[in-house]
Order: C-alpha cells, then sequence, then structure tokens
C-alpha cells in the first residue's frame, strides 16, 4: 500500500462511534430524570456530530488517507489472539456516511414521531446505542469486531421491535427477529471457528493476504464422505450469517414480522443500514469469496430467489409497510445477486442509494400513518395528495428512485447489477445465471408495479379514509417534513453523484471508487466484460442509453399497468384477484412460509423438548432408573431400620458421613 | 520442604476459617434478628476482603502453588494439612467469598423464620467450599468436599419450598454415591502411590492404565454428579426449585463448579492416559447436555427449573472444553464457569425478586412485569441476554473459547473430527435464545393482563444494589477478559503439559523395577 501523506487521527475514528454510545448511555441510564427535549437533544446532537466526522474521515480517504490497526487485545489463549481494530477505507467509509446520515435523519424525525410517548428517552437510547453497534460492525478490523457489531445490531434490532411491548404481536416479532437472526449466527460462528483454525488469524488483512496460498494447497473438509473445499466452507458459513441479518430466504421470514416496531426504526434498522450488513460483508469478505466459484454461484442464487420471490408477495400486500417491507427483502436479494456475479461495487452502490430512498420511503409512510391516525392498511387511505403535499412528493421521488426509472439514485445502482448480471448469464453459472437473469428482469417489472399500486392507492384513487381519522388529516410538522427533505436529496441525487464524482460505474479503473478495498478477479469482473462490450460511461451516458434496454421499460410497464389498475379502472383489481383465487391467496399469504416453518420446525422441537423432559428425564431417568431400582430398594431397607428413622434430613447426612469417617478409619488402621 | 508463600501469612486458612469463627460468635454472642443479619453481613464482607490478597499478590509467572501452608495433622497416615492455589483454583475461592456476600444481603427480608440459623448456615458453608478449592491433600478436600453437604441439606430442607423434602433426600443420595466413590478412588491411590494423600504426588506418580482408567470412572461418578452431565443431572432442577433464592445462587454459583474443578485437579493431571481414553465419552455426554438439556429447558413452566436446565447447558460447554486439552478450550472451561457464577446466580436472584412478590415460580402466572417492574426488566434483559452468550457479556468468551479450542483440538481416541463436535455444540446459539428469550417474552413482556402482577412493585435500592455489582463483573469479563485469562494462562498451560504427558512409559518402568524391590523386602 502506497505510504500517504494523509493520516487519519485515530481519536477522531474512535469518536465516531463512540459519540452515539455516549449519547445512549445518558439517554439510557438518566432518561427517567430528563424531559423529552433533553432526552432528543443530547442523543441527536451526538450523532449529528458523529455524521459530520463521517463526512469528514470520508473526504479525507477520497483524498487517499486509510487507517489499519490494532488498538486493544480482546481475547488471549495461546495462539489464540483476538484484537480490537479498525480498518478504515473507501468500503468502510460509504458505510460510515450512509449509517450515520441516515441515523441523523431519523433521529431528527423520531423527535416528531415519537413525541408524548411513555417511552421517548428509551427510543432515543435505542437508536443511538444502534448507530454506535452499526458503526463497530462496519469499522472493525478483524471477524470478532464484525461478529460483535453483528449481535450487538441485533440485540437492539429486537429491543426496537419490541418497543411496544405492550402489544402481543410486537413482542412475538422481536422474538422471531433474534431467534432467525441467531440460526444464521450459527453459521457465521462456525466461520469464525474455521477461520482461526485455517488461518491462525482473525484479522482481515492477514486472512485476505493468506487465502490465494491457502486455495493453492486446496485444503478439503470431510463429512460423512462428502468432500468439500474449505474456503467454500467458509464463505459458505459466513453467508448464511449474511442471509439471516439481510432477510434471505429461506432466513427471510422475521423481516416483514419486523414493521411491528416504530417506523423510524423500520427505516433505520429495517431498511437502511442492518439488514444491508450482511451484504456488506460479503463485500469486505470479496478476498475470500472470490476464490470459492460455489459460493459464489450459492450468493446469486439465493439473491435472485429472494429478489423475485419476495417481489411477488410484495405484489398483493395491503399493509403499507409489509409493502415496503417486502420491497426491502427483494432490493437486498438484488445486491446479493450483484455480490454473486462479483460486481460488489455495483452492490455496494445499490446498497447506498437504497439506503436514502428506502428510509425515506419507509419515513414517508410512517408520515402517512401518523396523518391517519396509526392505519396501516392501503385500502383505507387514498387522496392523501391533497393533505400533505411535501409527503406526496417526497414519497413519489423515492417510488421513482426504487422503480429504477432514470434520472434517479435506483436507477443506475439496480442498472449496473442487472448489466452485471446479464454479462455474466452464461458463463460458469449455468442455469442460476440464466435464473438470476429472470429473476431481476422481472422483478424490475414486478418493483415498479407494486411500488405505484402503494402509491396510487395511498394518494390518489377515491378516499375511503376512516370518517374519524378525516379530520385529523394533515401535513406532518417541519421536524417530520425536513429528514424526509433530506433523503429526497439522496434519493434523487446519489445516484448521479456515485456515477461522476465517486466513478463507481467505470470499468476502466478496477472497481472504479472502491480501488483495493474490494477485490475482484480479472476474469470474474463483471464491469470488465461490460467494457469489452462497448459499455456505457458516465450519468448522462447512462441515462441516454436507458431507453435501448430491458429494464428501462420493464420500469415504466410496471408504473403504467399500476396507474392503468389504480388510477383508471379500480374495480379491475378485485377482478383479478378473484380470478386468480389460489395464485393470489398463496401470494397474500406469503408463500406459506410461516406455516411451514411452524410444522417442520417448532412444533417438532417443541414436542421433542417435552418428549425428552417427561420420557427422558421424568420417564426413564427419575422413575425408571432412580425409583424403581435405587430409591425403592433403599426405603425398603431403611423400612427395616425404623427404629433409626428420625424424619430429619440432617440426622441422616450426620449419620452418613460419620458412617463415611468410621469406614475411612477403618481402611487406614488396617493399613 | 519449601513452601510458596510470598505473605508468610496463613491466609487460606483465614480465609477458610474466618466464616467458621463468625458463624460461632454469631451463634454465641449476637441477639435478635437485625442483629444477627448485620453481624453476618460484616462477616461475610470481612472474609471477602481477606481473598482479595490471593488476587493482588498472585504471582501470574508460575504454575506452581501459591499461598502455600503445611502441618502434620494425622502423620501416622501421612495426612497433613495442606493448602495451596493456582490459577485455576484461585478464581473460585473469590468467587465464594464473593457470593456468600450477595446471598446474604439477597436473603435479608425474605428469610423471617430462623433468621440466625440461615446466616450460620451459609457461613459454614462458605468455609467448607474455600475449603475444597484450597485443599492440597486428597483427605483434607474429602472433608470439606463432604462436609458442604451438611448446610446445603439444611438451607434446602429447612428454608425451602413445598417438596423441599423429596429434593433434598434425592439431592443427598445422588451427591452421597459419587462421593463414596471418590472415597474409594482416593484409598486405593493412597495405597498404590507410595502412602501419600498430597495430590501433587498423585499428579506426579505413574499409575498404569488399568489403575487410571478404574480410578477415572469413580471420580467421574463422583464428579458427573455435581457437574451435573447428563444422565444424573435431574437433582439439580429439583433441588433449584426447593432451594431459597440465596441456596440456588450458591448451587449454580459454586457448588456446580466443585464436578468441573474436580475434572481438572483430579482426572485430568492424575489420570491423563484414563482422561485421553475418555474423550469421546465425555464429548458425547457434554453434546447431550447442550442439546438435549436445552430442548427440555424450552418446554419448562417453573422459571428456576427452566434456569437449572439452562445451567446444565452451559455446564455442557465446560465439560467440553475440559477435555479437550487446547489452551483455548480450557481456559474457555474456566471462564465459562466464572462466568456462570455471574449470570446464572443472577438469574435466579431475578426469579428471587419476582418469588417474594407473588409467591410463584410458574411462568404462566407472570406476563406483563415490564409495566409494573421497568427498573427490573431491564435488569433482567441484561441477564438474559448474557445467558445466550451476546458478545460484550462474560459467557461469551468463555463460550467461543471453548468453540476454538474443540475445533482445533485433536484427540488421540477421536474417530469423529472436533470440527464436528464443535459445530454441534454452535448450535447453543439458537437453542439458548429459545429458551431464554421466550421466557422473557411470556414473564417480562406483554401488556398487564393479571390482577396479582398490577400489585407488583419495583426493585428497592437493596435489590438493585446487589445486581449492580453482578453486571458490571459480567460486562468486565465480556470486554476486558484479560485479567481474567492472564491468571489462568501458566496454570493451564502446565495442566495440559500434564495431561497430555502419558504416564505410561514411567508406569512400565516402575513395573521393571519392581522385582528389583520385591528382592530388597525379601
Amino acid at each position: 500500500m502506497q505510504e500517504t501523506a494523509l493520516t487519519l487521527s485515530t481519536t477522531e475514528l474512535l469518536a465516531i462511534p463512540a459519540l452515539p454510545l455516549i449519547g445512549a448511555m445518558i439517554a439510557g441510564l438518566f432518561g427517567w430524570a430528563m424531559k423529552e427535549r433533553m432526552a432528543h437533544s443530547i442523543t441527536s446532537g451526538f450523532v449529528i456530530l458523529s455524521a459530520l466526522l463521517s463526512i469528514h474521515v470520508f473526504t479525507q480517504v477520497l483524498a487517499g488517507a486509510s487507517f489499519h490497526g490494532n488498538l486493544w487485545t480482546w481475547m488471549i489463549a495461546g495462539d489464540f489472539v483476538v484484537p480490537v481494530g479498525l480498518l478504515i477505507d473507501r468500503l468502510t467509509t460509504i458505510m460510515m456516511v450512509t449509517v450515520t446520515v441516515v441515523s441523523a435523519c431519523v433521529h431528527i424525525y423520531t423527535i416528531g414521531y415519537m413525541h408524548g410517548d411513555p417511552g421517548y428517552p428509551r427510543f432515543f437510547a435505542y437508536i443511538s446505542a444502534f448507530t454506535f453497534s452499526m458503526l463497530v460492525l462496519v469499522m472493525g478490523n478483524n471477524f470478532f469486531t464484525l461478529f460483535f457489531g453483528w449481535e450487538a445490531v441485533g440485540l437492539f434490532s429486537y429491543l426496537l421491535i419490541g418497543f411496544w411491548f405492550k402489544r402481543e404481536s410486537a413482542n412475538y416479532a422481536a422474538m422471531k427477529a433474534f431467534i432467525v437472526n441467531r440460526v444464521g449466527d450459527f453459521g457465521f460462528a462456525v466461520g469464525i471457528l474455521a477461520i482461526w483454525y485455517y488461518y491462525g488469524s482473525v484479522e482481515y488483512k492477514t486472512v485476505f493476504a493468506m487465502t490465494p496460498d491457502f486455495v493453492a494447497q486446496n485444503v478439503t473438509l470431510g463429512f460423512m464422505g462428502w468432500e468439500v473445499a474449505a474456503i467454500t466452507f467458509i464463505c459458505l458459513a459466513l453467508f448464511v450469517g449474511a442471509m439471516g441479518k439481510s432477510g434471505q430466504v429461506p432466513l427471510h421470514v422475521w423481516l416483514p414480522d419486523s414493521m411491528e416496531g416504530p417506523t423510524p426504526i423500520s427505516a433505520l434498522i429495517h431498511a437502511a443500514t442492518m439488514v444491508t450488513a450482511g451484504v456488506f460483508m460479503v463485500a469486505r469478505l470479496s478476498p475470500m469469496f472470490e476464490f470459492s466459484e460455489t459460493a459464489l454461484v450459492v450468493v446469486t442464487l439465493v439473491g435472485a430467489i429472494t429478489a423475485w420471490m419476495c417481489a411477488t408477495i410484495g405484489l398483493v400486500q395491503n399493509d403499507i409497510k409489509r409493502v415496503i417491507a417486502y420491497s426491502t427483502c427483494s432490493q437486498l436479494g438484488y445486491m446479493f445477486v450483484g455480490l454473486g456475479v462479483s460486481a460488489y461495487s455495483a452492490s455496494i452502490f445499490h446498497l447506498m442509494t437504497h439506503a436514502y430512498f428506502k428510509a425515506l420511503l419507509f419515513l414517508a409512510a410512517g408520515s402517512v400513518i401518523h396523518a391517519v391516525m396509526a392505519e396501516q392498511d392501503i385500502r383505507k387511505m387514498g387522496q392523501l395528495r391533497k393533505y400533505m403535499p411535501v409527503t406526496y412528493i417526497t414519497m413519489l421521488l423515492a417510488a421513482l428512485a426504487l422503480a429504477g426509472v432514470p434520472p434517479f439514485a435506483g436507477f443506475f445502482s439496480k442498472d449496473l447489477i442487472i448489466e452485471a448480471t446479464m454479462a455474466r448469464e452464461f458463463t460458469e453459472y449455468g442455469w442460476v445465471g440464466s435464473f438470476a437473469t429472470f429473476a431481476v428482469l422481472t422483478g424490475v417489472f414486478m418493483t415498479a408495479f407494486y411500488t405505484f399500486r402503494m402509491f396510487f392507492l395511498t394518494f390518489h384513487n377515491s378516499d375511503r379514509v376512516d370518517p374519524h381519522a378525516k379530520g385529523h388529516l394533515h401535513e406532518s410538522p417541519k421536524v417530520i417534513t425536513i429528514p424526509l427533505m433530506i433523503l429526497a436529496v439522496g434519493a434523487v441525487g446519489s445516484g448521479i453523484w456515485g456515477v461522476t464524482v465517486l466513478d463507481i460505474a467505470n470499468p476502466e479503473v478496477l472497481n472504479g471508487y472502491f480501488g483495493d478495498a474490494i477485490f475482484v478477479m480479472d476474469a470474474h469482473n463483471p464491469l470488465m466484460v461490460m467494457a469489452a462490450d462497448g459499455g456505457v460511461h458516465g450519468a448522462l451516458g447512462m441515462i441516454l442509453h436507458a431507453p435501448f434496454t430491458l429494464p428501462f421499460w420493464l420500469a415504466l410497464g410496471g408504473i403504467g399497468l399500476a396507474y392503468f389498475m389504480y388510477f383508471k379502472q379500480t374495480t379491475m383489481p378485485a377482478k383479478i384477484a378473484a380470478a386468480s383465487g389460489p395464485i393470489y391467496t398463496f401470494l397474500l399469504n406469503k408463500w406459506y412460509w410461516d406455516e411451514l416453518y411452524e410444522k417442520i420446525f417448532i412444533r417438532p422441537a417443541r414436542s421433542l423438548g417435552t418428549f425428552l423432559w417427561q420420557r427422558g428425564d421424568l420417564g426413564i431417568i427419575d422413575k425408571g432408573a432412580i425409583h424403581k431400582g435405587i430409591i425403592d430398594n433403599i426405603v425398603a431397607g431403611a423400612a427395616r431400620m425404623r427404629a433409626m428413622q428420625t424424619g430429619f434430613v440432617y440426622h441422616y447426612a450426620f449419620a452418613m458421613v460419620s458412617g463415611v469417617f468410621v469406614l475411612l478409619t477403618y481402611l487406614l488402621l488396617k493399613a | 520442604m519449601e513452601l510458596h508463600n510470598v505473605l508468610d501469612f496463613p491466609i487460606l486458612s483465614l480465609s477458610i476459617f474466618l466464616p467458621l469463627a463468625g458463624a460461632l460468635v454469631i451463634w454465641l454472642f449476637v441477639k435478635g434478628d437485625d442483629a444477627v443479619r448485620w453481624a453476618s453481613l460484616a462477616v461475610s464482607i470481612a472474609a471477602f476482603i481477606v481473598t482479595l490478597p490471593l488476587v493482588f499478590m498472585f504471582d501470574e509467572t508460575t504454575s506452581h502453588m501459591q499461598f502455600e501452608e503445611f502441618a502434620p495433622w494425622i502423620s501416622s497416615f501421612n495426612i497433613n494439612y495442606q493448602l495451596g492455589v493456582d490459577g485455576i483454583s484461585m478464581p473460585f475461592i473469590v468467587l465464594t467469598s464473593f457470593l456468600t456476600v450477595v446471598c446474604i444481603i439477597s436473603a435479608w427480608r425474605c428469610i423471617q423464620s430462623r433468621v440466625k440459623e440461615y446466616m450460620i448456615a451459609f457461613l459454614v458453608l462458605e468455609t467448607t467450599l474455600i475449603g475444597v478449592f484450597a485443599a492440597l491433600d486428597a483427605v483434607l478436600f474429602y472433608f470439606f468436599w463432604e462436609a458442604l453437604l451438611i448446610p446445603m441439606y439444611l438451607i434446602i430442607g429447612i428454608w425451602g419450598g413445598k417438596n423441599r423434602v423429596y429434593a433434598t433426600l434425592k439431592f443427598f443420595l445422588y451427591t452421597l454415591a459419587g462421593s463414596v466413590l471418590m472415597l474409594i478412588a482416593l484409598l486405593a491411590m493412597y495405597f498404590e502411590a507410595g502412602k501419600t494423600f498430597s495430590l501433587l504426588a498423585f499428579m506426579d506418580y505413574p499409575f498404569n492404565l488399568e489403575w487410571q482408567i478404574w480410578i477415572f470412572i469413580a471420580f467421574f461418578i463422583a464428579f458427573a454428579v455435581k457437574v451435573p452431565m447428563w444422565p444424573v443431572h435431574t437433582w439439580l432442577p429439583d433441588a433449584h426449585t426447593e432451594a431459597p433464592t440465596a441456596g440456588s445462587v450458591i448451587l449454580a454459583g459454586i457448588l456446580l463448579k466443585m464436578g468441573a474443578y474436580g475434572f481438572l485437579r483430579f482426572s485430568l493431571p492424575m489420570l491423563p492416559d484414563a482422561s485421553q481414553y475418555f474423550v469421546p465419552f465425555m464429548v458425547a455426554l457434554s453434546l447431550v447436555a447442550i442439546v438435549y438439556i436445552s430442548l427440555v429447558a424450552m418446554m419448562q413452566t417453573d422459571m428456576k427449573r427452566l434456569i437449572a436446565y439452562s445451567s446444565i447447558a452451559h455446564m455442557g460447554f465446560v465439560t467440553l472444553g475440559t477435555f479437550m486439552f487446547t489452551q483455548a478450550a480450557v481456559e474457555g472451561a474456566v471462564i465459562g464457569m466464572i462466568s456462570h457464577g455471574f449470570v446464572a446466580a443472577a438469574l435466579f436472584l431475578c426469579v428471587g425478586v419476582m418469588y417474594d412478590r407473588l409467591h410463584t415460580r410458574e411462568i404462566g402466572d407472570y406476563g406483563g412485569v415490564v409495566n409494573v417492574m421497568p427498573v427490573f426488566a431491564a435488569v433482567m434483559l441484561f441477564f438474559c441476554m448474557a445467558n445466550v452468550a451476546l458478545p460484550g457479556a462474560s459467557a461469551f468468551v468463555g463460550e467461543i473459547m471453548v468453540l476454538i479450542g474443540t475445533f482445533e483440538a485433536n484427540p488421540v481416541y477421536m474417530d469423529v473430527s472436533t470440527k464436528w463436535v464443535a459445530i454441534a455444540a454452535t448450535s447453543s446459539v439458537v437453542l439458548s435464545a429459545c429458551y431464554t428469550l421466550w421466557m422473557y417474552k411470556r414473564v417480562v413482556m406483554g401488556d398487564l393482563v393479571k390482577d396479582s402482577v398490577k400489585s407488583m412493585k419495583d426493585m428497592t435500592a437493596r435489590e438493585f444494589g446487589y445486581f449492580v455489582p453482578l453486571m458490571l463483573l459480567t460486562l468486565w469479563m465480556g470486554f476486558y477478559p484479560l485479567p481474567f485469562l492472564d491468571i489462568l494462562h501458566v496454570s493451564v498451560e502446565h495442566l495440559i503439559a500434564q495431561a497430555t504427558t502419558s504416564k505410561l512409559d514411567a508406569a512400565a518402568a516402575l513395573v521393571q523395577a519392581m522385582p528389583a524391590l520385591d528382592a530388597v523386602h525379601h
């Protein structure tokens, strides 16, 4: 690595995660003694400061600075050493900025949204602590700091989903989220064990440097006659963790349910930041995933299935937050497809643009929910544009970005993923490549359709608002609309910014902006394939080229159909739903995943637990062996010695201990 | 014989007998319940302070026993009053004296009958527990090992719940059955090793394989009951449910550790070949504890029973790590034991806090506790998350080190790679979350429906007070475990060297030399 004149101050770097943590501790420990104003000023202030510092570090890194070093030691036992350190490069900083900026917007928004809630300071403590955890996750330099952040964000996700603890559904969703995530963490933990075993280190840089040699040695892992390359085992184990955190099939079931939490956290945690941790992980570990074709194919397949399946479910949902939640799953699927075809930079780019427009979409939905008095069913909305113009406009911008209409942010990033997928379609990926191409293309159409279905039903169509909520309808206060406007800038401009300023899509510079933060083998680099095909340069080039590509028309087609069905012929949807019968029910019930898990995991586990307890512990061990075999005999013997039976346990105890000593003495004397 | 004792002062004896002396004084001279409470608290705090030099003066660079004391006891049989600690036993002594203080504070209000007897029982218990961890003579060890059962029976049998008679009898029979076999094994070793009861001599003496295997089996039964390991674990849930809160705290915090300590102090260094030989067996039982017991824990309807089962599952990690003979695994096992002393103790205290208010341990009788006891809900959440081994909590350090050490271990007699063992044990990540969070959800979360729960009041300052040090210790060990690990490194290194050095060559050489010896005798 080149020596750079620019150095990053450790103090500044540490301040970035420390500030939200301090804010969280103050609000968490002393919240009971605070007024609302105090709680939100401290936490929001610290997070905004953290965001400004992140932007500062971002610009320094853009100018060539970087940081890598260990600061403390966490654990040592023999050779096993776990350091705590930071790795700050271009991948880290783009995550830091995304996380802190979205978090700052959500903090401000929350001031308005949660006003008057009895848990007000607690909520701020949680979201600040979450921000800290997420920063640790992205800034660490080894697998243990990653795992620490990973589990900590899971904890705060759990706490925030169950924030309204009086609601049974929220408590259930929180527990479900934690446990399903833990299934993923199981894989992650196994991956860490294997990494330490094979590499003797848990630091990224050491592990990455050793990987080519390690792969060349063809180390395999055997289990029941089945041999698998160790690198593939490690990557797949870690990827199970990514699937859990990022809501990929079949571990996606917790994400839609997480919408039970207050809307600001749906935006922050379950759209913009935490759920993208899996994407970040795979990109961070690109120097390992690149060496396992199998792992990459699996990543592509899982991503494609999720992108397509969750889009189909999104088509028919009626809860405004659930539509957006399934859209999140689906878009995360796109990101994984991008990772799988080695277009890491495109995926991280999509992660960033998605963070802005999806957070905006959620916060705007929150603004709507606030206005119609906690109603979330889009069938009971309509014509809201008249009452809330700012929410209307900002949500429109976010919807266009999500649908991938140029020149909005989502267009650039999604287009890059789709082109990369198509570029790799007929390579070693076989049918998976074809399926992925099919999934991402049809997904574009469905995304555009469900986004605008929701949009038209909410803001246009007929007025179906409950009469009680009618009088309450109003635009949200500034504290809510200003964050919407800030995020709208990101939803509109972050795509163009990425392509022009960061040069993310430039195939001639390997990985464009990311440099050596992401590793791609030349043979895999889809951007290079695209360049060889005469790829398109620059933002303007991409926009002008759009009308000659399929995704553009699919997106417009989706919007057009939604317009036709929910704006023009508003009686049509019901007819289609009736006509498609079982398919509609199947989609409405989310492909019956929850019911399946209930049958194959939850009920069997409970039955097995009860069986082992009642039959095993109480039946065989206690009643069978102990009672019949031992105690009954003792009791029978004791009955004969009734004279000695006093009924006091300590008499027995004393007698037995003395007996033992008599025995001891006897043996000793005999010797 | 040169004694290693930097203090030139019998600090271990003082640690052992100060609580006993205090109990004596209280028995004879202190009258009135409140006076007894304050006096016991003073004694336990003094006893805790006395053990602190063991930490501060501890030499981390040697595996030799420290703070040694030696005095002939029954010299005709070479039985000696021999004390000493290394990095493995010392932490447990301090943990004992610390938890005794917590126990006495926690019993302040909930014990109203026979307060004096109760406090005396706890102080005597402290004496015997510290004695177990400090003894270096087999007879002395056995004396304390057995003697501690008496105060424990009394605590469960007198101040326990409805089924206390059944629980005490079960507890009593199980442990005694194990102990008798241990006694026989110790006597056998006495004769074989040349009429000595010194544990250090047992470690050095080359027992042949057959001897080792028989003695291992006898020890195994004694220690497995205490740990407890499946299938001799069923006394624990009963003992826990019937014990008063502080009894459960000591039971989970210290008594369970004695079994695993036995494996570390006796089986591994004295019987290295047999220990290797039994690895597959120990691994199998440990995995059963982790998986089977976790599933059983999930279905419990009684909170104490659930936490008791959770303890057994966590002890599965301890026994697994113990028998992997790798630095990380063994250190992880000891860290796991200490951590469990904080976390399980705290969870039992949490149940105690609720029990004091509603006098029921049934999960179904609660629900929505957070509405009336928000501070308590936060404390309990903290320890539930520690129980699922979230990073940052002490349990994580122990478990991940055991797993790391297991993954890399390569025991001689295992046909299956320990990688798969480690992966199977990792399933605890999911299982522990299932049973812990499901309980938390049913007990603490939810709306206030039950009238009885509505009447509950949040924790008092005294109750909150004893959770604070436990929380700080859990976090300290979770975020900065180095001071704890530093104490362990050299002692564990030495232990692993002992456990992986076969005694069989030396035993064979001894047999060779035997005819010559016999000739001399005749």
